[in-house]
Formats: C-alpha cells, structure tokens, sequence
C-alpha cells in the first residue's frame, strides 16, 4: 500500500506543479499588460500623436518617432517581404530537395533567431561606415535583413502544404511552371504568406537593437531618410532612461502604443491564418 | 495563315519559356541572397574587429580591463555576465517551461487549451523593449525591496553561498537580469515542449496509462525519453535568445564592467556593452572592440542555435520515418 501512497502523492505534486507554472506564466502577461495600460494610458492623449518628441523637462508628443518607425518599418517590409517570398518560393517549388535549399534552410533558421543587436553592427559596418552617417535608409535595411528569414520561412511551409496535385492539374492544362506558382500556388497560400509578413511587422515593430547605430535618433521633425530618424523604440530607450518626469511618461505611452500594435499584428495574424485552415 | 499562325505560336511559347527560365533564376538568386546575408555578417564581423583583434590578440577573449582612457580592452567581463544571466534565465524557465507544457498537454481542459496557449504565445510577442521598462520601473523596485534583502539574510550566513548573495540590494544586477531573461524566454520553452510533446504517438501514452500509471509517470517515463531530443533543442533555441537578448537585459543590469563574486551586484553583458556604448565609442580601437564583441556574441550564438537546428532535425526525421 504504501508504494501506491508515494505514487499518488508524487502524481499530485506534479500536477499541483503544472498548475502553478501555468498560472505563473499568466500572471507575467497579466502583471506587464497591466502595469503598461496604468501607466501608459495616464498620458494618452492627443498631443502624444501631434507634438514633437520634447526637450528635457517640458511636454511634448511622439509624432516624429512615430512616423519615423511606421515609415522604416513600410520600406523594410518593402525590401524583405519580395525578397523573403522569392527566395521561399525556390526552396517549395523549384528545389525542395536540392543541396542548396538544404543549406538556406539551415542558415534561415539561425538568421531568424540571430542577434539582433549583431545585425545592426552588420548594417553599420556595410552602410552608416561606408556613407558616413547614420540614416534612415540604413535602419530600414537593418530591419529588412529581420524580415527575410520570418516571410522566407512562412512561405516554404505555406506551399510546401499546398496538394501536388493542385500543381499537377495546372500543369496539366498546359501552364508553364512559373504561371503555375503565380497563379494558382500563391493564390492558394496567400493567407498563409499575408500572415507570415504581418507576423514579420510584429516583429520589427519593437525591435530596438538594430535601430540604435543604424538610423540613431532624431529630435525634430525629419522626412529625410538620408539623415538619422527618430523611432519609437529608440525613443524608449533614452526617455525611459532619463530622470526627467516627462521623458519617462512618453516612454510608458509608447511602450503602451508599440505593445498594442505588437499584439493587434499577432492576434490578426492568428485569425488569418486559422481561417485560411479551415477553408 | 497556316505560317503566320505557326510562327505565332513559337513565339508565344518562346516567351513562355524565357519567363519560366527568368522566374527560375530569380527565385534561385534570392535563396542565394539569404546565404549572402549570413557570410556578409560573419565577413563585417571580421572587418570591423580586425584593429582590435590585431591589437590585443588572443588575450583580448580573456581580460577583464575595458578602459577607453588607456584603450585596454578585453571582453571576459561581458562573456561572464552574457553566460550567467542566461544561466540563471534556464534554470528558471526550463522547469516551468516544462510544467506549463505538461498542464497544456495533459491535464488542461479541451476548450482552455488554445486560449491558454495563444497567451503564452502573445508573451513571446511582447517586444523586448518592453521587458526592460517593465524590469527597471516595477521590477527591479520590488526585487530591492523584498526578494533581495531576503535573499541576503537567508543565504548570508551560508558559507558559500554567502558570497553569492553578497551585498546591498541594488534592485538591478546580474539576477534581475536573469529573472527577465526567464520570463523572456518561458514562452519559447513552452511553446516548443508543448508541440514536441504532442507529437508523442498517442498510443504509447495509452499504453502506460492502461498498466496503471499515474499522469506524472506517463510524463516522466514516456513523454519525456521519446521527445527528449526535441526538449533539449528547444531549450538551445531559448538559449540562444537569452544569450543575444539586447533590450530587457539593458535596462536592467546596471553596466558595470566587472566580474563580481555576487549575483547582485551589478554587470554587463555582451549585447547591453554595444548597446550602451556603441554610438559613444571614439577612437578606432574602442568601435573595433566594441566590433569584436559582437563577434564574439555571434560565434556563440550561432553554434547554439546551429545545435538546437540539428537537434530538432533529427526529431523531425524520426517522427517523420
């Protein structure tokens, strides 16, 4: 009797354990989310999206870096989703068994967990060294290089599932292969990819790291991408940093703003991609 | 009619097969692109490390001075504080990680699965930038003022673990640091455990359950060995996140370069070093060192995550055969 006693009492233990790792977990996400919408939310208001980031110690809003990220974050889309798709798209379709996709594969799945901060030195080094300053451009390149592998990634296993004989039956009817991919692949994965690209803004969205010696910071009002360019992320960074009451208020309103966007992204993405599954 | 139709047709069909060859091509060159990306980066690295390299040798791995007056510099600091606060972050996160995995897997309710594990998901989204407003303003205060000078009288007496656990209570440091790592990292654990875990054949599970065992046996002596592997590489894939993690880690671990006997007390890692002294740095030497550590991060990184790759490959391949 007495070993069913240690087993039993040793099953309890396990699952009083499971249970409170899961309530561990959720109390994070409940603490930050809760702590970010109280202290965010106290200086939400309409100056934060029309004024200018503030000199120290006076208020102001968050419209340069705002528009700075959306902007950065629109060209690097721009540059990495084509790419990404393309270079998805050999690995599916043309060489799904080839050396070379064996050896994009590999190096993809490191580029997606690399270090961010590591890609930001890579971007330095090869832009903001050679053109000697920091830009717009380069912080744009240095999150186009985060976007690659996550859309590279979704694209290969979002026409790797699609049924051979949908391609099959294309052929069939005469379409050469590279109609087959546009026309009929894409547009069946198409869910599957739009979701792979927004789960890539998610994530570029907050990415701090490669913006810092990249596109630097800016404290006025600037289009110019040839120039430093503030971004919400990087203001963040030095505002909450700083000891003045203002600066840090408009970090918690922006790290309110960028977590928002963050979970909109994701949760859209979500319900893209399961609907995609069902029909 | 009969030619000029014919002739039509050739051309229609040459064009046709000139896009196809062009579409070809540029697919193929864009999957090179990605290879050029990651030699581009290791090539930088070099580069750009090269002065410091030159300067300091081998030795620059392991000194402990980092002073930009007298341009000495040597990375053993940083190594130490990227490797214990990621040390720390697994020792806490891996066992949770796993019992999150196994209530998800096991014991959670049908209709509670997807909501619970779309939440943990969304803590993996939250940007790191984040974590390291949450840790300096609300978390490193409440360490300071409860865990910390806890930690202090129960383990100060301790030999051993005296030292350790020396010091005044900062609030930030090298164990703060760890903590948000842990809460960092958690979901990735999770979310890999729980779809390694559900890749077990139901019918082994069925099997143990049927001889009698527990939920926490068919866990332990089946779940477990048949995705251990898939386990172990999850957790190098979480690793390797903690070991790069910039932003969280910034805030919060309080820039000191030193090697401190105590977790308390306050350090520097490799990512926060360039993130805080970066655009700083003058002098060729001090960005080259700076350069170099980045190197160094992406050396150790980059096999981390090539063996949990490997790892999970395997996986793959055996569920797969």
């Amino acid at each position: 009797m007495a070993i069913y006693d240690t087993r039993r009492r040793r099953n309890h233990l396990a699952i009083g354990l499971a249970y409170a790792a899961t309530a561990f977990g959720l109390t994070w996400l409940v603490l930050i989310l809760a702590v970010l919408l109280w202290k965010g939310f106290s200086g939400l208001n309409l100056a934060v999206f029309t004024e200018m980031t503030p000199p120290p110690g006076s208020a102001g809003g968050l419209l340069n870096p705002i528009i700075g990220s959306l902007v950065m974050t629109f060209i690097a889309v721009l540059i990495g989703t084509p790419l990404g798709i393309l270079a998805g798209t050999y690995m599916a379709e043309y060489g799904r068994y080839d050396k070379l996709t064996m050896v994009v594969r590999f190096i993809n799945d490191i580029l997606l967990s690399a270090p961010s901060i590591v890609i930001g030195l890579f971007i330095y080094e090869v832009m903001v060294a050679q053109m000697g300053h920091f830009s717009g451009w380069a912080g744009s390149v240095a999150l186009a290089v985060i976007v690659v592998p996550v859309v590279v990634r979704t694209t290969e296993d979002m026409l790797s599932l699609l049924p051979d004989t949908m391609r099959e039956a294309a052929a069939s009817i005469g379409l050469p292969r590279s109609l087959m991919i546009q026309k009929v692949a894409y547009r069946a994965a198409r869910a599957g990819m739009i979701t792979g690209v927004l789960l890539a803004v998610a994530r570029i969205s907050g990415e701090t790291a490669p913006l810092l010696f990249t596109a630097l910071n800016n404290q006025f009002w600037s289009t110019n991408m040839n120039a430093p360019v503030s971004s919400l992320p990087v203001v963040i960074f030095q505002f909450a940093l700083s000891p003045y009451e203002d600066w840090q208020q408009l970090a918690w309103t922006g790290a309110l703003l960028i977590t928002m966007a963050v979970l909109a992204l994701s949760i859209g993405a979500r319900i893209l991609s399961s609907r995609g599954k069902t029909s | 009619m009969q030619a000029s139709q014919q002739v039509e047709r050739a051309r229609i069909l040459r064009r046709l097969r000139h896009g196809d060859t062009a579409f070809r091509m540029i697919t193929r060159a864009a999957a090179i692109i990605v290879l050029l990306i990651l030699s581009g980066i290791i090539i930088s690295l070099i580069h750009g490390s090269w002065p410091a390299l030159s300067t300091f040798g081998f030795s620059f791995v392991y000194t402990e001075s980092w002073n930009p007056v007298t341009e000495k510099f040597g990375a053993i600091a940083p190594i130490y504080g990227t490797v214990v606060t990621s040390v720390i972050a697994m020792l806490i996160a891996v066992p949770i990680g796993l019992f999150i995995a196994l209530f998800l897997t096991e014991l959670c309710p049908m209709w509670l699965r997807r909501p619970i594990g779309i939440a943990i998901e969304l803590l993996a989204g939250i940007p790191s930038i984040i974590y390291g407003i949450w840790g300096l303003f609300v978390f490193a205060p409440f360490l300071q003022a409860t865990v910390q000078p806890f930690l202090i009288t129960v383990f100060g007496p301790i030999p051993g673990l005296s030292t350790l656990f020396a010091g005044p209570p900062y609030g930030i440091g090298i164990l703060t640091a760890g903590l948000i790592l842990a809460v960092m990292v958690l979901p990735f654990i999770t979310s890999i455990t729980r779809d390694v875990f559900e890749a077990v054949p139901p019918v082994l599970k069925e099997a143990a359950y049927g001889v009698g065992s527990t939920t926490w046996e068919v866990v332990r002596y089946v779940v477990l060995p048949y995705a251990r592997v898939g386990v172990i590489g999850g957790v190098m894939l979480a690793l390797g996140r903690a070991l790069g993690e910039t932003m969280a880690v910034t805030f919060v671990i309080g820039n000191a370069h030193r090697i401190s006997g105590s977790i308390m007390a306050p350090g520097t890692t490799i990512s926060a070093t360039i993130a805080n002294e970066f655009t700083e740095a003058d002098g060729v030497l001090y960005t080259s060192s700076l350069v170099a550590l980045g190197l160094i991060l992406f050396v150790i990184t980059f096999f981390v995550l090539a063996a949990a790759r490997f790892m999970l490959m395997r996986l793959n391949a055996r569920i797969g055969a």
